[in-house]
Formats: C-alpha cells, structure tokens, sequence
C-alpha cells in the first residue's frame, strides 16, 4: 500500500461518512428513493454553478447543489399534493426529468470542461491524489473532511429534533417540534452529501453509500447512536474490501464500493439468521 | 436547419435515420404500454431499479459469449433484472429491510456490479467489447438492423401478450387481494407482467439508458392517465405519448448530432406530461382553475338573489326595489364584487335594474326561492340530523346551499318530510 | 344534550375540520371538566382521532378554535400530553425503551438542554408505573402490543402533563395490560389530572368514563356518563346515517367548491 491508496481509501472514507449520517435518517423515515431522488437531480445545479463560477469546486458548486437538492424536494412535494400523483411516480418523473437536463447541459458544455457523463455517474477516485490542496493533502480529502464537520456538527446540535420527528411525527408536532424543518435539514444534508461525493464516487454511487451502511446497521442496532457508529464501520470496510477489488479487477473503484456494501448487506443478513438460530 | 433537412427527416428518406426512428418509436411505445402497469402498481421506483439492475446481465453475458449477439445480451438482462426484483420482493415481504430500503439497496448493488464488470470488460482491451456503454446512456443513433429485428419482434410479442392478458393485468394492478379471491392465477400474472417489464427495460436502455429508463415507463402513462379513466383508452394515449417523445427526441439529435438522444426523449415526456397537467379536461390544472372561479361566481350570484329575496321578506314586497347600498348594509360584500354580481344577474335577466335600484324579475324571483329553500332545508337538516344548535347552523348552511343538486335535495325533502319553517321559524319557500 | 362546564379543561368552539376537501368534522362545540376520565365515543370514521388531532392543531381547522385551560395550546403545550395510536409509529426502530420513555422529557428539555439526574429519575418512575422497569433497555420491537402501549403511556406519564388524550389504547392490548393501563388512568385521575381517551368499546365505556362525548361526524352528546350512556343518544350516535351528509361532502370535493365562504 503506497500512499495513493491510502489517500484514495481515506477519500472514500470520507465520502461515506458524510453519506452514512443522513442515510440512516432516510432509511428510518422510508424515504431512501429521495436520496435516490436528489442524487441524481442535482447534476444541474452543479452544472449551472459551473457556468457560473467556472470551476468544479468551491462554494458556488455547494450552494448550486444544495438549492437544487431543495427544490427537487419541493417539486416532488408540489406534484404528489396538487396534481395528486403518488409519491414514487412524482419522484420517478421529477428526477428523470432533471436528471435529463443535466446531461444535456453536460453534453453542451462537454468541449470546455472535464465534466462527461462518465465522470457524473462514476465519477473518478483515482485522480484524488493528482489534485493537491494546501500542505500537500489532497483537496478532495480538504472538502470531504469539512463536509464531515458540518454534517456531525448538525446531526449533534439537531439530533434531538432529527430523532423524535423520525421516530413520531404526530408527537413531535404535539410537543410544538417543527417536523417540516427538520425534513428540509435532512434534505439539506443528503445534497450536502451527494456534492462531498460528487467528484469522487459520482452522483448515482451516492445511493449506494446513503442506503447500503445504513440498511446493514438497521440489522444490528438496538439504539440510533449505534446504528450510525455501525454504519459507518460498515461504510468503510466497504471502502477498503471495494478498493481492493477494484485494484484485482483493474475495474472502477466506485462501482466496486457500492459491490462491498451490497455483498455486506447479505452477509450480515446471514449472520444475523444464523445468530437467532 | 433547411426544410429539405426537415422534410429529409420527415419522410424518414436517410435510410439511416429510417432506422433510428423506427426503433425509437417502438421502443417508447413498447415502454409506455408497459410502464402503464407500472405506474398504476405505484411501482414506478421498482421500475427505475430494475433498468439499473439489467447493466450486470447485459455484461455477464458479453463475458460468457465474447460477442454482442443483442439476443444473448438480452437473455443475461432478463436475468439479472428478474433476480434484482425477486430478491426486492423477498426483502421487504420478509420484512429483512423497509420497502423502500429493498429497492435502493438493488438498485445500487446491481448497478455497481454493472459498473464494475463494465470498467473490467473495457480495461481488457477486447475489441468487441467497443459499445457496450451504450447501455448506460443510450444511444439511438447505433441501432442496427438485427436490433431493429428484435425490437420489433419484442413488440409484437409485449403488445400482444398485454392485449391478451389485459384483464388479469388491470385486475392486479387495481387490487390484487381481491384478484387472488377471485381464483385468479396471481402468480402466473404477475411474473408475466415483471417478465414482460424486465424485457422491455433490457431493449429500451439501448435509447435513452439506464438511468433515464424510468421516465420512459412512468411519464407518458402519468400523462395519459390526467386524459382518460379507461385503462384501455390510456394504454393506447400513453403509447401514443411515448412516441411523440420518441420521435421528437430523435429529431432534436437528428438536428444537432452532438446531443444525446436520450434525455431529449425524456424532456419531450416531461414536456408532454407536464402540458397534460395544467390542459387535460377535468383532471388538470386549468379545468380545476376553472371550476373554482366558476363555482366562486355561481356562490356570489347566489348570495346576491338570496339577500334580494331575504330583504323582501322582511319589507313584504319580494320583488321591491332595493338599493346597492341597502345590500351592502345586509351583508359584507366587496363592493366591486357586488357590483360585478349585479351586472351578471342582469345580464341573465334574473335582476332588471332601475336607475340606482334593483329589483329580482319573475325568473330571478324563482331563483332566489330555490336558493332560500336549500338554505333552510339544509340548516333544518344541520339541526335534526347532526344535532347542532338553532344558533349554530347558519353558517354551515350559508356554504352547502350551492352545493345542493336536485337529487340531494330530493333526499332532503324526503328525509325532512316537506317542512314548512326552518330553525329559526321562518317559512321555507315552497318547491317551484 | 349537551352539558358545559365553568372553567373547562379543553373547550372546543364551532371546531370543522376538512380533509381532501371532505368534511370530516362539523361544528364540534363542547367543554369538557377537570380531573375526569373523559370517553370520546362514536362509530367507524365518526371523526374521533381527528377530533383530537384537530386539539392538538395536527389537523387542518377550517374554522372554530379550541383552548386547553382557558389558554390557547402553544402556551400551554407543555401541560399537555398526546398518545398517538400505537400502529401509526414503525416499532421496528432502533431504540430502547428508555429511549421513547426520555422522549417524554424533550417538551420541558427543549432541543439542546442536557438531560439531567432528575430526569432520569422521572424516567424511572414513569416505568415503574406501567410496571416495565425490567424491560428498561429492552429494544422496542421485541415488545408485545401491550408492553408498547405501556411504553407510550410511561413516555406520557415523563411529559408530567396535566391533560392527557390518548388515541385508541386499548386497541390490540392483552386484558392484563387493559386493565392496568386503567387503573394508572384512575390513580392519575385521582392525582388531579384531566384524561381524555378515544375509545370504540361500548361495553367497557360506562365502568371506564366519567363523562362521555359522543360524537358522528357532529357532535350529539357531551356530558356525565350516567347522563349520556342512554339507549336513545347511543342509538343517535351509532345508527345515524348520515348519507346526504357524505353525498354533499362527495360533491364539494368532485367540484372544487370550498367549504367556507369566506
């Protein structure tokens, strides 16, 4: 192991991490096809911040995304109560449509960037250690561990509000907690999450890491503390047995890591049979 | 663009582009038939899953034969597409995750599997394998003539097996429990259908992709569905939508080379969908606007004659003239509203105005008889049936009097037995 | 009939509630005493849980008002402690019992503040009154359906209210578990606090309630049980059909009409 791989395990680390927080959320609430949702639907936002500040990184492509993770939230809201639609062909046709666009746009744009549709989907990890950031450490690892710090900090100050509206919406609004903000919050954080992954695992992974660590934890965990902390070990041994694989396979490293979490899911799901037997 | 290049594609003359719009139109067509079924199961994410969980199939059987036979390509997508679907069948049956938990975690294993065998073929070097990532965003432009043969065959073969077992198909998507009471052969229907679902993906990524699949199923059967209630009438309306979108996809990159065919497809859906939402009668936007601001009008010129005639009441003269200001002093009015109210009952001749007064015509008299009788019928029936105080009924009688249709008021009459005073004695105007 | 009291508990004022458009509730006016059991009866699809909920402001008012102690419920939320019915909430979440009981702390603890050794005591308590001390760290989706229920009302019980409404408890609980459940209820009666229940069992309602509010879609009885509990009011509330009623609520909805004027 040099330090490449290091770098790009630890990147990847990263990522779930930021992924794995509001993933056990959306797993709780049922509602992991939102993620699956803003995921994709974001890529115009961060097109658009593109051409807006000319560049991939930066706050332009964090506001860009987080306002489009909003909006699609809200159009999905606003088609499934006036149009009367059911929930899943409203996200169905919501991000499909966005998705679509950015393409598009993507497409438009493909001679004055190294935006394609590969790296949308997939995204490249390998070129992690390529792009140094300040003292040598690679910038991706810079905005990961940042949007890490953001995410924990809010999970910690919100925890309260983000458990008992998942737990109970009825008695949380009884007891005067907003629930309809803390839905936003937490799609606030799925887009915060899907732009951390963005560049490294590519849009479509993220679904990946936002249900499959969670999924596995739900399993196991007896409280919500351990569901996130099993979560996340589960998230990143998926990362380093992904990252192997792929190295084996001399095949792309996001779709092994997504592979991993899959496999650990059914995994556990046998030891857990096997246990209550 | 010239016209002869519009004309050019029109007449589908390229026999290029002969190709390409043939198999786009069946593709989409295909699609829209099925994911009618789809949308109605309220499956449409299951839908969405299953064209990502087709990728790995798709690869596989490339591994295993070495060559893009599209028919060995298509068998490993049925199967690996069929897995994904049992195996989100038997998580969340089982209750091994949530429902929607079962489908993220196929759709992102199966689609990472794809990814990964995908990247492993193409680092091989294996010439063959140039185009398979055609799967992943699609790519009408390359369709061939033995595809060609395929769709078309695998079209025949969908609309006829949808022809045939539309009536169990429309039963378990309306209510299965009551399908399997019925000694219908549920599972025998229902794998048809996922079959048949899992097929059509398997084709139709060849256009648009994986990711864009969905939309393929979902939006023209969500906009077909704002234009009819007959499932046969929106099997054909959302066939026929998926085409347009088809069609004009295939044209903007026919126009424009360098765009993907795919997500035009798409945005044309979006684009249809999105129009059924605000025009289509009854159901859409515009219908429901318009109904409201009608149904607003029709509450208005009915409270008016309603005042006209309580006035009346009260002076003895039901036909007397009455001044704007003596209504507004009877009730709140806005007083452009009033005023707006006033022209359209003389307009229809129930009022007929003179200098600054008005007064109710024979007809209007009638009217506002019919208007005051639901009135009272309703606060009587407020009173003896739901139990609410003389004091209480008033407003709750005020909105449902212009919600009263003949036959409620038939009922009323009936149950109430032809009263003659309300709650609060005053005389129900007789029938007309 | 329909009895008020002076210096009610909860009063509802002209409550009507519509949901899809569809008239659920209409004209619910009533003031309930203090430190009663307090039955909420009626038939299928009466309005009952959206009665409570439309106190709690968890359901949409279209017009009319309610007040809890004479104040208005924001100010006095605190006082006030709501047991949704047990199936709405997914059990299969990773919690312990004495997790969903400290939920009962959050109203006085707010979002930030830390949980105390006071708290925990209370906690203790709570649990030592539905008799679940031993299932403390229990996970939840071990429990039957009774010990569920006793976990909701211990989480009630932590909230140290002063009005209680619970939501259907006795539905899918064990005849052990009912009765201990009631027997808390009288003691809390007996504590000064003021019980609301929604409760569909015309058997057990006379032993159960002090006062009865019986209502269908309107409301058609409120007041003592030996008052209310007559043939003649649960014959009203049970065999009224109230058909023309859902057929104008069924045309206001096809046609968009609004329920108010405004």
């Amino acid at each position: 192991m040099n330090v490449n791989d290091i770098q790009i395990v630890l990147t990847a680390s990263l990522v779930t991490l930021a992924c794995v927080i509001p993933g056990c959320f959306l797993v709780l609430r049922r509602m992991t096809m939102f993620g699956d949702a803003i995921s994709h639907a974001v890529l115009p936002g961060i097109v658009a911040a593109f051409l807006f500040s000319g560049s991939l990184n930066g706050i332009a492509m964090i506001i860009g995304a987080s306002l489009t993770g909003l909006l699609v939230t809200l159009l999905i809201e606003l088609i499934q109560k006036k149009m009367r639609i059911s929930p899943d062909a409203s996200i169905g046709i919501t991000y499909t449509f966005l998705f679509a666009i950015g393409v598009i746009m993507v497409s438009l744009l493909s001679n004055q960037t190294d935006l394609d549709q590969e790296c949308v989907l997939y995204g490249d990890i390998t070129l992690v250690p390529l792009d140094l950031g300040m003292w040598g450490i690679p910038r991706q690892i810079w905005i990961a561990s940042i949007l890490d710090i953001v995410l924990i900090i809010t999970l910690l100050v919100g925890y309260r509000g983000l458990w008992v509206s998942t737990f109970d919406p009825s008695f949380a609004a009884a007891t005067g907690i907003a629930t309809v903000f803390w839905h936003y919050l937490l799609m606030g954080m799925v887009s915060l999450s899907t732009v951390t992954a963005f560049e490294s695992v590519g849009a479509i992974m993220v679904i990946a890491l936002l249900t499959g660590p969670a999924a596995t934890a739900a399993l196991f965990a007896r409280s919500l503390p351990r569901m996130l902390v099993i979560a996340s070990i589960s998230g990143i041994i998926s990362c380093i047995l992904g990252y192997i694989l792929a190295t084996i396979l001399d095949a792309s490293i996001a779709g092994a890591i997504a592979v991993m979490n899959g496999l650990l899911f059914f995994i556990s799901l046998l030891i857990r049979k096997f246990i209550r037997n | 663009m010239t016209s002869d290049q519009f004309i050019g594609f029109l007449l589908l003359e390229e026999p290029n582009v002969r190709m390409v719009v043939a198999g786009t139109l069946l593709l989409c067509g295909m699609a829209a038939l099925v994911g009618c079924f789809t949308f109605l199961r309220k499956r449409s994410l299951v839908g969405d899953a299953v064209s990502h969980s087709v990728l790995p199939g798709i690869c596989m059987a490339f591994l295993l034969s070495g060559e893009k036979n599209p028919i060995i390509l298509l068998l490993g997508a049925l199967a690996t597409g069929l897995l994904s679907l049992i195996l989100m069948e038997v998580l969340s049956r089982n209750r091994l995750t949530r429902p929607d938990t079962a489908i993220s975690l196929m759709l992102s294993f199966f689609f990472g599997l794809g990814i990964l065998l995908l990247t492993y073929i193409q680092h091989q070097g294996n010439a063959a394998q140039a185009g398979l990532d055609k799967f992943i965003f699609g790519k009408a432009a390359s369709i061939t003539e033995a595809d060609l043969r395929l769709f078309l065959f695998s079209g025949i073969f969908i609309t006829a097996s949808v022809a045939i077992l539309l009536r169990g198909f429309y039963l378990i998507s309306f209510d299965e429990d009551f399908a399997r009471a019925t000694g219908f052969p549920i599972k025998f229907l229902r794998l048809s259908l996922s079959v048949l679902t899992v097929w059509t993906v398997a084709i139709g990524i060849q256009a648009v992709g994986v990711v864009l699949m969905a939309a393929l199923l979902i939006t023209p059967a969500l906009a077909a569905r704002f234009w009819t209630h007959s499932i046969g009438r929106m099997l054909v309306i959302a066939a026929l939508f998926g085409m347009i979108a088809g069609y004009t996809g295939s044209f903007v990159s026919y126009l424009a080379p360098a765009m993907p065919t795919g997500p035009w497809i798409v945005v044309m859906a979006t684009f249809i969908a999105i129009v059924s939402m605000f025009l289509a009668p009854g159901r859409g936007l515009l219908a429901r606007w318009n109904t409201r601001s009608k149904n607003r009008e029709k509450t208005l010129l009915e409270n008016i004659l309603k005042l006209f005639y309580q006035i009346g009441e009260k002076s003895g003269q039901l036909q007397g003239n009455i001044l704007e200001e003596d209504l507004l002093n009877h009730r709140a009015f806005g007083h452009d509203e009033l005023r707006k109210g006033l022209k359209r009952l003389t307009s229809k001749n129930l009022l007929e105005s003179n200098l600054l007064t008005y007064r109710l015509t024979n007809q209007g008299l009638l009217e506002a008889q019919r208007i005051v009788r639901l009135h009272r019928l309703w606060e009587l029936y407020l009173q003896r049936y739901l139990h609410l105080e003389p004091d209480h009924v008033h407003d709750d009688a005020e909105a449902m009097e212009h919600v009263i249709t003949p036959e409620i008021e038939a009922q009323l009459e009936l149950i109430l037995g032809n009263p003659e005073t309300d709650p609060h004695n005053t005389i129900i105007p007789p029938k007309a | 009939m329909i009895i008020n009291v002076q210096d009610p508990s909860l009063e509802a004022h002209n409550l009507t509630v519509i949901y899809h458009r569809k008239p659920v509730l209409w004209n619910i006016d009533f003031s309930l005493p203090k430190g009663e059991i307090i039955g909420i009866m009626g038939p299928n699809g009466a309005g009952k849980s959206t009665l409570i909920k439309a106190i709690l402001e968890l359901a949409p008012l279209n017009s009319g008002y309610s007040k809890i102690f004479g104040k208005s419920l924001n100010e006095v939320r605190k006082k006030v402690s709501y047991i949704p019915q047990r199936q709405t909430i997914d059990w299969d979440f990773p919690a312990s019992v004495s997790d969903v009981v400290m939920m009962g702390r959050y109203p006085s603890l707010g979002l930030f503040k830390r949980i105390t050794k006071s708290d925990r005591e209370i906690v203790r308590l709570a649990l030592e009154q539905v008799n679940m001390t031993e299932y403390a760290n229990r996970q939840i989706s071990q429990l039957s359906g009774g010990q569920q229920q006793r976990v909701f009302l211990a989480r009630a019980l932590a909230q140290q209210a002063d009005l209680y409404l619970l939501d259907e408890p006795f539905v899918g609980v064990d005849a052990s578990t009912e009765a201990a459940i009631m027997q808390l209820l009288r003691t809390m009666k007996n504590e000064g606090k003021t019980i609301v229940v929604v409760h569909h069992d015309l058997h057990t309602a006379a032993e159960y309630f002090n006062w009865l509010v019986l209502i269908n879609a309107s409301l058609i009885a409120s007041g003592p049980t030996e008052k209310v509990f007559t043939d003649e009011l649960l014959r009203n509330t049970y065999s009224g059909k109230l058909t023309v009623l859902s057929q104008v609520g069924d045309v206001m909805r096809e046609q968009n009409f609004p329920v108010r004027e405004k």
